[in-house]
């Protein structure tokens, strides 16, 4: 997958995790959970639909990588 | 000795056919059934009813997606019994107030869906949701409610079976007499059609309603019933002290004047006739009242063979003499909401306070001959002089038994 499309991947996985969010509205560089409703809770459902969707391991060590979109798409892009 | 006075002060509800009092109040008097046909999985179509009320009128999407249908139910439910309270619940102690609601069973919705996508997923159980534990403890449906409304006091779920919704009735009333709490939110809830288990279950017993028109699948007391239909519903009522609700000048919609609940000790599922007459008893002789003054008997009728004739002849032990007890049953119209089918069901006769009219049943064409009684209402509703006391009868599996006797204020 190209960047562009991981970048899409933890967009849609955000919108169905945090339904109320305008995901659209989200910027890049600065942590998702300060621009959003998202808890712990929140974030092992974002790994979860990782490993359902696209077979992508997070290890819980690598949640901190999980932190901005930017990070998502760094981190995850020579997973998928 | 005195006892302490409990009135219901609000109620919120949803049933297959109507998503507030009036609504659910007009659809009995006029005989609309909310029964439609549901794809159940594996089985098929069968009668069911299904709520349609607004999930996210008091819950953000989010909050549904983690919680449950019966936290949903009840959500809605609390909130809407909030709102016809009037009661000033931003400057009210969360930490005194309480959340009780009767459930049949809770967790079978999640349980199944798990292990649904569980073989969808080739039973890879990396892949279970952890939701799957605070979705399916049995506290869930009331602590949904308490965290949506930011209460504080105590929560809990009491599963009674078809008993449910009297049950949460009865033990929210109790805490109040107890000084546990100020103000409780009481009543039952249901996601039980949303489930296939039970539905199967029903039918292998031979006990699940089948018919061609779902609105003709639920008779109760008529000689061609054929089994439940299974629904989901919910009913919470504000409960409070007769003294805290006249202080703020509440309305009162009535007093819970007497209550009693026993168990049948007999089978896992048949009725016992006899203990449900020492049900009824027990209910009166705690209301002090003497049992002619009863004007309506709310049937728990589910539309089984051996449950209604039993209870019918329960009723006509207790009420055949009584030429001013007029008896009826509402599960024609909305199916078996199960665990909220008793505070449902009396919350559907509360009006009759004030506009005197006794609903009707529904699909009663045929009298089941070992069923009939004095004044049973089972075609057109019927208009009395004055109804000032109403009697509530709810049973469940296992052989619980539950009575309340709710008193015009």
């Amino acid at each position: 997958m190209t960047a562009e499309e991981v970048k899409q991947v933890v967009l849609d996985i955000i919108s169905d995790v945090a339904p109320d969010e305008e995901v659209s509205d989200i910027n890049s560089a600065e942590s998702l959970r300060d621009q959003l409703d998202l808890d712990s809770m929140d974030f092992l459902d974002i790994v979860m639909e990782l490993r359902k969707r696209h077979s992508v391991e997070v290890p819980s060590e690598d949640y901190p990588r999980l932190a901005t979109l930017d990070s998502c798409v760094e981190y995850l892009t020579p997973k998928m | 000795m005195s006892r302490t006075r409990i009135v219901i002060t609000g109620i919120g509800l949803t049933a297959p056919n109507g998503n507030n009092l009036q609504e659910f109040r007009n659809s009995l008097l006029e005989k609309k059934s909310g029964i439609k046909m549901k794809d159940v999985r594996y089985m098929g179509d069968y009668p069911a009813g299904l709520c349609e009320f607004d999930e996210t009128k008091y819950q953000k999407k989010k909050a549904r997606r983690r919680g449950t249908r019966a936290g949903s139910i009840a959500i809605y439910c609390a909130n809407e019994a909030l709102v016809d309270s009037k009661v000033d619940f931003d400057s009210m102690d969360k930490s005194r107030v309480g959340v009780f609601l009767g459930i049949t069973e809770h967790g079978n919705v999640e349980t199944e869906e798990e292990i649904y996508q569980l073989h969808q997923n080739n039973l890879n159980v990396d892949l279970w949701s952890h939701h799957h534990n605070p979705r399916t403890v049995s506290n869930s449906p009331a602590g949904e409610v308490n965290l949506n409304l930011k209460i504080t006091g105590p929560h809990f779920t009491i599963g009674s079976a078809c008993a449910g919704g009297n049950m949460g009735l009865i033990h929210g009333a109790q805490q109040l007499m107890l000084g546990e709490v100020d103000f409780a939110f009481a009543g039952g809830v249901s996601e039980s059609a949303q489930t296939f288990g039970i539905f199967a279950a029903f039918k292998a017993q031979g006990a699940l309603a089948v018919n061609e028109d779902p609105t003709k699948a639920s008779r109760p007391m008529d000689r061609d019933r054929n089994g439940i239909v299974i629904s989901e519903g919910g009913c919470v009522y504000t409960l409070e002290r007769l003294e805290d609700a006249q202080k703020r000048g509440a309305k009162i919609y009535g007093e819970l004047v007497g209550y009693a609940y026993n168990t049948d000790a007999t089978d896992f599922v048949l009725p016992n006739t006899e203990r449900q007459v020492e049900c009824m008893e027990m209910a009166l002789k705690k209301a002090q009242i003497d049992k002619g003054s009863v004007n309506i008997v709310n049937m728990h009728a589910t539309g089984t063979k051996a449950g209604d004739i039993n209870e019918a002849l329960a009723v006509k032990t207790m009420f055949d003499d009584c030429e001013n007890t007029y008896v009826n049953f509402t599960k024609g119209h909305i199916g078996h909401a199960m665990g909220a089918a008793g505070a449902l069901e009396l919350a559907g006769n509360l009006p009759s306070f004030d506009d005197h009219m006794v609903h009707p049943g529904m699909n009663l064409e045929n009298m089941d001959p070992e069923c009939a009684m004095r004044n049973l209402v089972g075609d057109k509703p019927v208009e009395l002089e004055k109804v000032d006391t109403i009697l509530n009868n709810s049973f469940g599996m296992l052989g619980i038994n539950s009575s309340v006797i709710i008193k015009k204020y």
